[in-house]
């Protein structure tokens, strides 16, 4: 197997995954398009542990271990602030939420 | 254990005991109590206090039980050298990091100190804050604080010195807010916080030069090496500075020495543990831990230097300290003031090369001024109605409250260095030293410290105890008064109910006036000992003991001088001064408070000179003002101004610039071409650049979608270059 | 020669079609007019990595994946669509009118520079077979790893995972 058949499927899952959070309004669509992101780097980080797993490296699997600990974390933390913005004006949409304007 | 892979024993050559091996559990047992307290506590009958007391009671046993078979080694060893075990804690590449223990004579001693005074003071406590709020979280960070103290003095390297340290920080500052709901307690825990962390930084910092220049955090090593140390000195001085401006924080040395005052908004019990006795010291401790390091980086008894940071510090702070504790009316700051001062006089032990009289005045001093913080709070618990104010609530108590005030003159004696004194024998031994280690302006530097010392502890003496009884103090002699020879009064004063709705435990039978034996039983214990510690490292004639300097001596590390030989005549300037501190300042006191008509009286006020004095005295010096007014004013200030200013003239100047000067250009094309071609092109490029900030705007759009575009984009266009560049 | 061993037909054909699958699966997220929809179809995707993870030999990765993103994460997410009261069936209103504009170049710039860089610099480098006796994906190894080299990554984890928790309840509670 080449190791760039992951490496190209992970850069287009990025890719796909910038599109969305760029395009997507829904605050909750925008945590699922970076979920996409974080994925890929995972698939990135596995794909380069076993290219280089020969003597007995293994740092890749620890890095993503720590970095799906990590997304867990992020989308909790997500989503309570998701809770607490609908709570307080009703919408989650992004396009509200402009008070940063310059 | 989780981490545990592996377990080095050192030092296997010589015997040693079973308490020596497990000195671990000293900590380990309260830092469980804690747990077991913040778990349960609340559903105890007695609210998790007798946990509290029962794991110090256990740690004070096997502290009790390390110290008599370290003794024992050392009496049968000619070179004891430090109890070590370790267990690899965790790993960062090659470095290993561990846990575990070290026991040599000067952890003994402070882990002894700290077992011992802290479980009297959870005794204290029990009456002290009964039937308050808190009360179970109160014990729960108590004992914490305990484990976290006992974690770094048994401290084997670096890292679990810090971890202790740490801890003790948050402790301190849990226990000060305490009653957070009083504003002014929650501002003396964040400022004792922060303060303290100004110094933790250098505790940091100076941790990692010594890891750099020795390659390892183990303290046994880094004395070691330090000790013989020939390499980079300037690197070693830095690490040292690094290091001392840690102990500058956490022991309440110039210039940081502003939040330990504040922090008796505390309750008395943890002013008494943490911010006189035991937590405080913890700076003066490091340096007399890592003394190798401080010697041959600071050059201390280098032959020609007469200063040195150290000691240059703990004798500013000897006199600002006991200048400050003057013009104090709160009894606990007069002992908070006490407190700095003595804490520089260990520093300024340490800067002279008198490791062992410093050391030895830690211990001393941990009983007399634990004991006096305790007769403080006894006082206002009892006497006073929960004011600490001496000249509005206080005075005349001394008939009414006779194990306080006995107590408390024991330890007033010990703190001032009457002879025959603990206090004495060991601030007496730190003044000889400076004298005999060629350090002159330090010599003197102490005996001002000791006259000045008697005469602020003559004051608060005068106005706590004896004159009229005033406020509060009045209240309660005049109450106890007319009963106070009845048999009936065995209960207790449960008259007090209108004052104070909390009941009071039963206190001893001969002083049926005084608080309850909760509070008289550890005073008592504690004057004893503030009268015979002392004993324990007497150098004078006629007994000439020295028990101390044999147990500790293996902990120095380091070649000093030896102290030179304890002479009677020797000791006569400072036991003179003490004598004439003592006339001078009660002379004034009974002229200023007492009932007769003196020409002293509102001195202060009249005299322009002492009121100036007095005015600067009374606002510490306007350090504090200082602190918050021109540093971090200064610091705050310019920073957004400048950056306001850098918005307002460079950021507009620029797009206002470009435009004028497109304008201009376009004025003298206009002038010396063709009008009308160019005319259109220049004023356009006018107007863009004009509004090129304007035109900026729209991106700051506050749309979160927009600036992800932003932001992936650049990084994409970044990315772009680079690889066209590289290719 | 060329071996069948040294193409891996099995394993190649398997990897094209779950990442085909997880292809498609990740441009329907982001282009679903359907919130639930997205949701389930990121499922695929995670779903997807995982069995990738197993072709890279990493079990525990991929075992820890499905318990955290499908078990865990994934609830999460339906629990915010529905605590946030979101249309069921279809919605318009889902994304920026007109951003495909804009996120659609940045898209393809990023995927160009990528793809251009990682086919450049790793042309056909092949993931080596492992033989008799490999440690490759070996889980005590992986153990030995997290608690030693990397322990204190491990508790700033533990810190962050406990901020976030008490972060999560800080924001998200009624008061």
């Amino acid at each position: 197997m080449l190791v760039n058949n992951f490496l190209l499927l992970g850069a287009l899952l990025f890719c796909i995954g910038v599109y969305g959070v760029i395009v997507r309004k829904n605050a909750v669509l925008v945590l699922m398009s970076i979920e996409l992101i974080l994925n890929s780097v995972n698939i990135n980080l596995l794909a380069f542990d076993r290219l280089w797993a020969d003597s007995g490296n293994n740092d890749g699997n620890v890095f993503a271990l720590y970095i799906i600990a990590v997304a867990a974390a992020e989308v909790g933390v997500g989503l309570a602030m998701v809770l607490l913005i609908f709570r307080n004006r009703k919408t989650i949409s992004l396009d509200d939420l402009s008070e940063m304007k310059g | 254990m989780l981490f545990a892979s592996e377990t080095e024993h050192e030092a296997v050559a010589q015997a040693s005991g079973w308490f020596l091996d497990h000195a671990w559990l000293i900590p380990l047992i309260p830092a469980i109590a804690f747990f077991l307290i913040i778990m349960f506590g609340k559903k105890l009958p007695r609210g998790g206090s007798e946990i509290g007391i029962a794991s110090m009671l256990a740690s004070l046993v096997i502290s009790a039980g390390t110290a008599y078979q370290w003794i024992d080694l050392v009496g049968k060893t000619e070179h004891a050298e430090a109890v070590t075990h370790s267990t690899t804690w965790f790993e960062i590449g090659s470095l290993k990091v561990g846990i575990g223990s070290r026991i040599d004579g000067l952890a003994m001693m402070m882990l002894i100190l700290v077992a011992f005074i802290s479980t009297l003071v959870q005794i204290y406590s029990t009456e002290y804050v009964r039937g308050d709020r808190r009360y179970t979280h109160f014990f729960g960070s108590l004992t914490l604080f305990s484990a976290g103290m006992l974690t770094m003095v048994l401290a084997p390297n670096m890292v679990q010195l810090i971890l202790g340290w740490e801890i003790m920080g948050l402790c301190s500052f849990l226990l000060i807010g305490h009653w957070w709901e009083e504003r002014a307690n929650s501002e003396a825990a964040l400022k004792a916080f922060w303060t303290v962390r100004v110094g933790d930084m250098g505790l940091l910092v100076g941790t990692g030069i010594l890891l750099a220049l020795f390659g390892t955090l183990d303290i046994g090593e880094i004395n070691a090496k330090a000790a013989e140390f020939t390499g980079d000195h300037k690197l070693l001085a830095l690490g040292a500075v690094a290091l001392f401006i840690a102990c500058i924080g956490k022991s309440g040395q110039f210039p940081l020495h502003t939040w330990l005052p504040d922090a008796m908004a505390g309750p008395t019990p943890v002013s008494s543990l943490l911010h006189s006795s035991t937590m405080v010291v913890a700076g003066v401790f490091l340096v007399a831990r890592l003394y190798p390091v401080f010697h041959t980086g600071l050059d201390i008894n280098l032959a020609g230097h007469h200063f040195n940071l150290i000691a240059v510090i703990g004798g500013i702070t000897v006199l600002i300290a006991a200048g400050l504790a003057f013009v104090q009316n709160d009894i606990k700051k007069v002992l908070a003031y006490s407190t700095v001062s003595q804490l520089g006089y260990m520093m300024m032990g340490l800067g002279v090369g008198a490791w062992m009289p410093a050391v030895f005045h830690i211990f001393t001093h941990a009983f007399f001024k634990c004991c006096l913080f305790l007769c403080a709070g006894s006082v206002a618990h009892t006497g006073s109605h929960h004011s600490f104010d001496m000249k509005k609530d206080m005075g005349g108590l001394r008939k009414k409250m006779p194990i306080t005030f006995l107590t408390w003159m024991i330890s007033t004696a010990a703190l001032c260095g009457v002879p025959f004194f603990s206090g004495f024998f060991s601030k007496d031994e730190i003044i000889d030293s400076a004298k005999g280690n060629d350090y002159k302006v330090f010599f003197v530097v102490g005996l001002i410290g000791a006259f000045m010392t008697t005469a602020y502890m003559t004051r608060a003496t005068y106005l706590t105890f004896f004159g009229k009884a005033r406020g509060g103090a009045a209240h309660f002699v005049n109450e106890h008064e007319d009963h106070s020879h009845e048999p009936a009064h065995d209960e207790g004063h449960d008259s007090d109910d209108h004052h104070a709705p909390v009941v009071h435990g039963k206190p001893l039978v001969f002083a049926p006036d005084d608080s309850p034996w909760q509070i008289t039983v550890p005073l008592i214990i504690l004057g004893a000992l503030a009268l015979v510690a002392g004993y324990l490292n007497a150098a004078a004639k006629p007994f000439e003991t020295d028990y101390f300097h044999r147990w500790l001596h293996s902990s120095i590390g380091v070649e000093i001088p030896e102290a030179p030989h304890f002479e009677w005549m020797n000791a006569v300037p400072s036991i003179a001064l003490v004598a004439a501190g003592f006339i001078v300042s009660l002379l004034i006191c009974k002229a200023v408070f007492g009932e007769g008509n003196s020409p002293l009286k509102g001195l202060t006020q009249r005299n322009a000179i002492l009121g100036g004095v007095h005015k600067f005295l009374v606002n510490k010096y306007y350090l504090d003002a200082l602190y918050e007014k021109v540093i971090v004013r200064g610091i705050a200030h310019p920073i957004s101004a400048a950056a306001y200013w850098t918005n307002q003239h460079i950021l507009d100047g620029i797009v206002n610039a470009v435009g004028k000067g497109g304008k201009r250009t376009g004025e003298m094309v206009y002038k010396y071409i063709d009008q009308g071609l160019v005319d259109g092109v220049v004023n356009g490029s006018g107007t863009t650049a004009t509004h090129a900030g304007g035109a900026l705007q729209p991106v700051q759009s506050g749309k979160v979608n927009l600036y992800g575009a932003l932001l992936f984009g650049a990084a994409a266009v970044g990315a772009l270059v680079l690889v066209l560049v590289n290719s | 020669m060329l071996l069948a061993s040294d193409i891996q037909v099995a394993q190649n054909i398997g990897f094209g079609i779950i990442a085909l699958v997880m292809v498609i699966g990740a441009l329907r997220v982001v282009t679903s007019s359907n919130v639930v929809h997205a949701a389930l179809w990121l499922i695929a995707v995670m779903a997807g990595a995982a069995a990738q993870y197993l072709l890279l030999s990493a079990e525990f990765v991929a075992v820890t994946q499905v318990l955290v993103y499908i078990g865990a994460v994934m609830v999460l997410f339906l629990f915010g669509v529905m605590l946030t009261r979101a249309k069921l069936g279809k919605d318009v209103d889902l994304d920026n009118a007109g951003a495909w504009k804009i996120g659609a170049p940045v898209a393809l710039l990023l995927l160009g520079v990528m793809g251009y860089v990682l086919v450049k610099g790793f042309d056909d480098t092949k993931i080596a077979v492992s033989g008799e006796g490999s440690t490759v994906g070996q889980n005590s190894l992986l153990s030995d790893k997290i608690f030693s080299t990397y322990a204190l990554p491990f508790w700033a984890l533990s810190f962050v995972l406990l901020a976030a928790v008490i972060g999560a309840i800080v924001l998200a509670r009624k008061d």
